[in-house]
């Protein structure tokens, strides 16, 4: 008897018990939907946890001052920054994995347009940190070193703030804005960069060259960097020991002894995205895993009708020995019986996990990510547990006493 | 007349539980071809364990049986299947046909275990019901049949691989005196063309119908008899 055969045996017999078959496969086929949509929904959480780090670049370093567990006990020193422009031009110049380093100082202040106006935070910083940060601009143009040099009033503005202040399609460059009273000229609108890790618009900024914001703004006595620096290794590879090599040189610089914490903090953005991947990471395993359970109880769903059924047609198998069935043809007519419905199951499971992951993906503003290996992974899957579970119900119809199966009643 | 089946002090011992139940005690036996062989016997007697060694549904605990001069023992269950398959036809007390099955898709199922395409198990099928007269019954379902007719579906099932040997167990235990004798009719008409008749039946009525006669007692075969059989009147057979 050829396999097509089988199969035509296998499927008039599902056909006959439409509700039975199709409950039992019902069990796959939510496994399987569940395998899929799970799989997405880990698949999108994790992107988007690297686009959010990637907006900010995993090659950083923020070394910030005074670190706050140390602040008391340094006395007087404790409220004064204590990072200074000298260590700046050592970061860039004597540490070997440092790409590029930016001081970037802030205040909040109002901005006033002709007719609009909108508080945020104003960043004074050197062209450094646009590369840096790897953030250009829309329109207008960039901020240069000479605009640094003569302290020229210009500014970049974020695209919330240029939203807010001259609306949505509007084109400032050119026009002049007040920063708390002093008159800027808007050179740039910078692109967008979308939110931090912790949520906070990166885009509701006004950038400004550092000697203006210095000389103009907030102006900071002597020659301590009232700031952070933003410091980029040259790959995030090398994130770990360029902040050993800071922390050495600015421990360094400020004769710190031994026994001394450290009065500055160094961040590193790398290890903040590593935990969030990994959270992300664990999550993708957690719902594949429960979605695997559930295909496993659908597995189970079969090998019990499966053994019901070969009870029930007892007779039959009897019959069908008698006339002159093997038991491998009769083994193969139940393991396909169960493989049918594994497989129909899994077809249809991958449909519904497809449609599920899309409403999901459209409900939470993730990518849909439904890899292809995912789906045959799943539908093989599938095929393995209709095989495994269909197994010992077809065996034991195999092994039936042809003459005790034709007294069954 | 060569000999196709041949028993030689074959025994058949089942375990019931711790009891040990001798259904067959040392039976030896020659049936050749072409004979019409009715066994005979009280429930208990072992002609139903004699007829399932017969038919290959089990095999002798010592002993030996040869069919068309092969030892059956010494066969496996899938070797087991190929005879049952080739050599023997089936006919049973209850019919058993498979339930909403049409009466042409039982009969085309051992030509199904059997190989065969779909064109020719069709023909062959129409054939074996045409010649039991049922040519207009294909697409009806057992529960559409009468007892007769449902036998007479049963006996075109065992005959539609050409067989060698047609074992037919209480074949009229179900059926009504009227209907009895059509379907004795029909098997004396196989009987005439060759074909072997092994038939089991606790009813000398329907054993007048064979020309020989066995009779089984308490696992033993106690008497042997040659007979004029009765002839059922009957056209219908083509």
């Amino acid at each position: 008897m050829g396999p097509l055969q089988t199969l035509r045996l296998a499927v008039t017999a599902l056909l006959r018990n439409k509700l039975r078959s199709f409950l039992t496969a019902l069990g796959i086929i939510i496994g399987v939907g569940a395998v899929i949509a799970m799989v997405a929904i880990g698949e999108g959480a994790r992107s988007q946890v690297e686009e959010t780090f990637a907006a900010m670049g995993t090659n950083l370093l923020i070394i910030m001052p005074g670190s706050s567990s140390s602040g008391g006990a340094r006395g007087g020193f404790g409220t004064q920054p204590t990072l200074t422009w000298d260590d700046l031009k050592a970061v860039q110049t004597e540490v070997s994995t440092v790409a590029r380093a930016a001081a970037v100082l802030r205040t909040q202040a109002q901005l006033q347009s002709e007719d609009q106006n909108w508080a945020t935070s104003v960043q004074g910083t050197t062209p450094e940190y646009f590369e840096i940060r790897k953030w250009r601009v829309s329109r207008g143009l960039p901020m240069t070193t000479s605009d640094n040099d003569s302290g020229a009033k210009v500014v970049l503005l974020g695209q919330t703030v240029a939203e807010k202040l001259y609306g949505a399609n509007a084109d400032p460059v050119g026009q002049l804005v007040r920063i708390k009273n002093v008159p800027f000229e808007v050179i740039g609108v910078l692109e967008k960069k979308g939110q931090s890790p912790m949520g906070q618009d990166y885009d509701d900024t006004a950038i400004v060259p550092v000697t203006t914001f210095r000389a103009r703004l907030a102006p900071t006595p002597g020659n301590y960097l009232s700031g952070v620096m933003y410091v980029s290794v040259r790959s995030a590879q090398e994130t770990a020991k360029g902040q050993a090599q800071l922390t050495a040189l600015l421990r360094d610089r400020h004769r710190l002894t031994r026994s001394a914490e450290d009065d500055f903090s160094i961040r590193n953005l790398q290890e903040v995205a590593s935990a969030q991947q990994q959270g992300a990471d664990t999550l993708s395993a957690l719902l594949a895993s429960i979605a695997a359970v559930s295909l496993l109880v659908g597995g189970i769903g079969i090998m019990n009708i499966m053994l019901v059924s070969v009870t029930e047609r007892t007779r039959e198998i009897g019959i069908r020995m008698a006339i002159g069935a093997t038991p491998g043809q009769i083994l193969a007519q139940f393991l396909t019986e169960a493989l049918a419905l594994a497989v129909v199951g899994g077809l249809a499971g991958v449909g519904i996990g497809v449609v599920v992951a899309q409403q999901l993906s459209v409900q939470f503003g993730w990518p849909l990510l439904i890899r292809p290996e995912v789906i045959t992974a799943a539908t093989g899957f599938a095929g393995l547990v209709g095989v495994g579970f269909g197994l010992y119900p077809a065996l034991k119809a195999s092994r039936m006493d042809p003459i005790a199966a034709l007294r069954f009643e | 007349m060569a000999a196709l089946i041949q028993l030689e002090q074959v025994t058949r011992v089942y375990r019931m539980g711790d009891v040990d139940v001798h259904a067959l005690r040392g039976v030896s036996l020659t049936i050749a071809e072409g004979e019409f062989v009715a066994i005979m016997g009280a429930s208990g007697s072992g002609k139903s364990t004699l007829m399932n060694l017969i038919g290959c549904l089990d095999r002798p605990t010592s002993g030996r049986y040869l069919l068309e001069g092969q030892d059956v023992s010494l066969l496996s269950r899938s070797e087991l299947a190929l005879t049952r398959n080739r050599t023997l036809g089936f006919v049973f007390q209850s019919f058993n046909l498979l339930a909403r099955t049409t009466a042409h898709e039982n009969v085309e199922l051992p030509l199904l275990y059997a190989g065969l395409k779909g064109k020719e198990r069709r023909a062959r099928s129409l054939e074996a019901l045409h010649s039991v007269g049922l040519g207009d019954r294909l697409d009806h379902l057992p529960s559409q049949l009468s007892g007769g007719q449902q036998q007479r579906v049963a006996i075109a099932r065992a005959l539609v691989n050409k067989p060698r040997v047609l074992l037919a167990d209480e074949p009229t235990g179900a059926l009504d005196s009227t209907t009895s004798v059509e379907v004795m009719g029909l098997l004396q008409a196989l009987g005439d063309k060759g074909i072997t008749v092994v038939l089991v039946t606790h009813e000398k009525d329907i054993a007048a119908f064979a020309r020989r006669v066995l009779v089984m007692r308490d696992g033993h075969l106690v008497s042997d008899t040659a007979q004029t059989p009765v002839r059922a009147t009957l056209a219908e057979v083509s």
